[in-house]
């Protein structure tokens, strides 16, 4: 065979073998979307979102305790992870081309790397212990500091998308830079901002494992923050490795809830972020 | 400021309480926790070693899976694919990393497994079955299931990246390589995938970062039990997923400090790996700053 024949028969086989690979990596997410579609949407109903989970072996009940608990869940988490990942965004991106930024970058991206499950353990020691009673409030703290780096990147980000001459007019003007940040800058990003916080929150409604050894799970409605709290991955976890059918049906039916969800936000934020991107950089 | 500095406050927090509680199985055990493989809560004797093999196998398999599907994906969509396939196709495949994990090991333990049992596994066995890699019975649920998992899921972190950093190669490589009559293949092999080396063993390296500190998918596939065995279709366990499944367990002291001194390895372990991907990755934005600059 001539050298020119081979060369063209390797091109043409590694060239089909990468689209080949593309269409190999597309065949979990239809099988799993198949499985969680045939499963999950046909085990929908209305108690699943009313009821509690029933005993073993009495057929229906519903998973409206662990839906209501990932709600709490995401609330409580948002309510103190926001704050502190955006102000420290704006912080990095309007005053942070220092050592001490850099630092902050440095441990935000360290702590962005720590696997789930470890986060799980420091809440525990951090809120479980001394407080002797698994809880909400350290299940909020864990997805918290998960959230956390996340918001902070992309807000940083956008804000540095914010075009000088924006900040420079409104300096110009004579008002203070905290002003400008704020009624300036922040307002021109916030859309941005919130994509980007839709994004972290898409993340952390699946998160299970910093959720093991916090929130516990719980099999009734919840009474208050500091006792232990139902969520969905975590029931998702608890009856797909239980034997029973009935239970995985209900999983199925929880993970298509989930999955909807997520999708649902992640492609609104992807839509929105792709949007505000074109016309900030047009202008 | 306030904020930014409590970030940091809270990430010394997480090390310094992380390390204090496993201070107990640290001073008992010493390095022989690494190196032992009793683990038994009853007489309170620790030894982490099927763990980390369990770890470093699974993470292992999942690479050796992942790296050359996503290299290919990326390749595919930096370089050979129609336009209007590259936006479309890399939304789908980024969507595999929003799949919540607990969903990928209910998938695991009822899609995959099955079918990995029936039809994948007696097939390596009948042509592959004289390595010990393939030998014994076929349960399923086990080291092979868990890699495969894994593969899938890091392959969407692998190949967003790779892709990236082919697409930051500048194009006076590759017209060069074509203009020298290079097939496009050849292109790829010698301009595209030569000039970012670096960058992929970074993307690969974030990759095996994220798959040594994935839980719940792996522990619901990987069977569970801590053996060090030759075959891949044996069950395992991994660091994390012993975590997982014996925290709220662990009665006594020693055992759960020995739990955490787990997490405190797998913290360091994926901190080094992120931290090596990291700079690869700033080095080869570095270097396509530079020779834009030129």
């Amino acid at each position: 065979m001539n050298i020119y024949k081979r060369r063209k028969i390797i091109n043409a086989f590694m060239c089909s073998a990468t689209f080949i690979c593309a269409t190999i990596t597309l065949l979990p997410l239809i099988s799993i979307f198949i499985y969680v579609l045939s499963k999950g949407a046909s085990s929908l109903n209305i108690s699943f979102f009313t009821h509690l989970p029933r005993p073993v072996g009495e057929p229906g009940g519903g998973m409206g305790n662990a839906i209501l608990g990932t709600l709490t869940l995401i609330g409580l988490t948002c309510l103190w992870a926001i704050p502190v990942g955006v102000l420290s965004g704006v912080y990095l991106a309007e005053f942070g081309n220092n050592k001490f930024g850099a630092v902050v970058r440095f441990s935000a991206d360290l702590l962005n790397g720590v696997p789930s499950i470890v986060i799980g353990i420091f809440a525990y020691i951090l809120f479980v212990v001394p407080m002797k009673t698994f809880s909400a409030l350290s299940g909020a703290f864990a997805l918290g500091l998960i959230m956390i780096p996340t918001v902070m990147r992309t807000t940083e980000e956008i804000l540095l998308l914010v075009p000088r001459t924006i900040r420079e007019a409104a300096l110009a003007l004579g008002i203070s830079q905290f002003r400008m940040t704020i009624s300036i800058v922040l307002k021109t990003a916030l859309p941005g901002i919130v994509t980007g916080i839709l994004l972290a929150i898409a993340r952390i409604a699946g998160e299970t494992a910093p959720l093991l050894f916090t929130a516990l799970g719980n099999e009734f409605w919840q009474r208050g923050i500091m006792q232990p709290i139902a969520a969905m991955p975590l029931q998702i976890f608890a009856y797909a490795i239980s034997p029973f059918d009935d239970w995985h049906r209900q999983a199925w039916a929880a993970s298509f809830v989930l999955i909807t969800i997520i999708f649902l936000m992640n492609f609104i934020s992807r839509l929105v972020i792709y949007l505000q991107r074109k016309s900030l950089k047009a202008k | 400021m306030l904020t930014a500095l409590s970030v940091t406050a809270l990430t010394l927090l997480l090390i310094y309480s992380m390390v204090t509680n496993a201070l107990p199985a640290i001073q008992k055990f010493g390095w022989h926790f690494l190196f032992t493989s009793t683990w038994d809560p009853v007489k309170e004797i620790f030894g982490a070693l099927p763990f980390i093999y369990g770890t470093l196998v699974s993470s292992a398999l999942a690479l050796l899976i992942a790296v050359p599907i996503s290299l290919g994906i990326a390749i595919y969509l930096a370089e050979l694919a129609p336009q209007f396939i590259r936006q479309p196709l890399s939304f789908l495949i980024e969507l595999l990393a929003a799949i919540p994990s607990v969903v990928y090991g209910f998938w695991g333990i009822f899609g995959l497994a099955p079918f990995l049992r029936t039809a994948v596994q007696p097939f390596l066995s009948k042509y592959l079955g004289f390595l010990p890699l393939f030998q014994g019975q076929f349960f399923g649920v086990g080291m092979l299931t868990a890699g495969i998992i894994l593969s899938i899921m890091i392959i969407p972190t692998i190949s967003s990246i790779s892709r990236e950093v082919f697409l930051a190669v500048p194009s006076n490589q590759r017209e060069a390589a074509t203009a020298l009559g290079a097939t496009r293949w050849e292109t790829i092999r010698l301009a595209v995938l030569g000039y970012s080396k670096t960058g992929v063993w970074g993307a690969v390296i974030l990759g095996l970062g994220r798959a040594i500190g994935e839980t719940m998918a792996v522990t619901m596939v990987i069977g569970n039990r801590p053996q060090i065995s030759v075959s891949l279709f044996a069950p395992g366990y991994t660091m994390a997923s012993v975590i997982a499944n014996e925290f709220t367990e662990a009665t006594g002291k020693l055992y759960l400090s020995s739990l955490v001194e787990i997490g405190v390895i797998l913290f360091f372990l994926t901190l080094i790996i992120n931290g090596i991907a990291r700079f690869l990755i700033w080095k080869v934005s570095n270097k396509a700053k530079g020779r834009i600059r030129e």
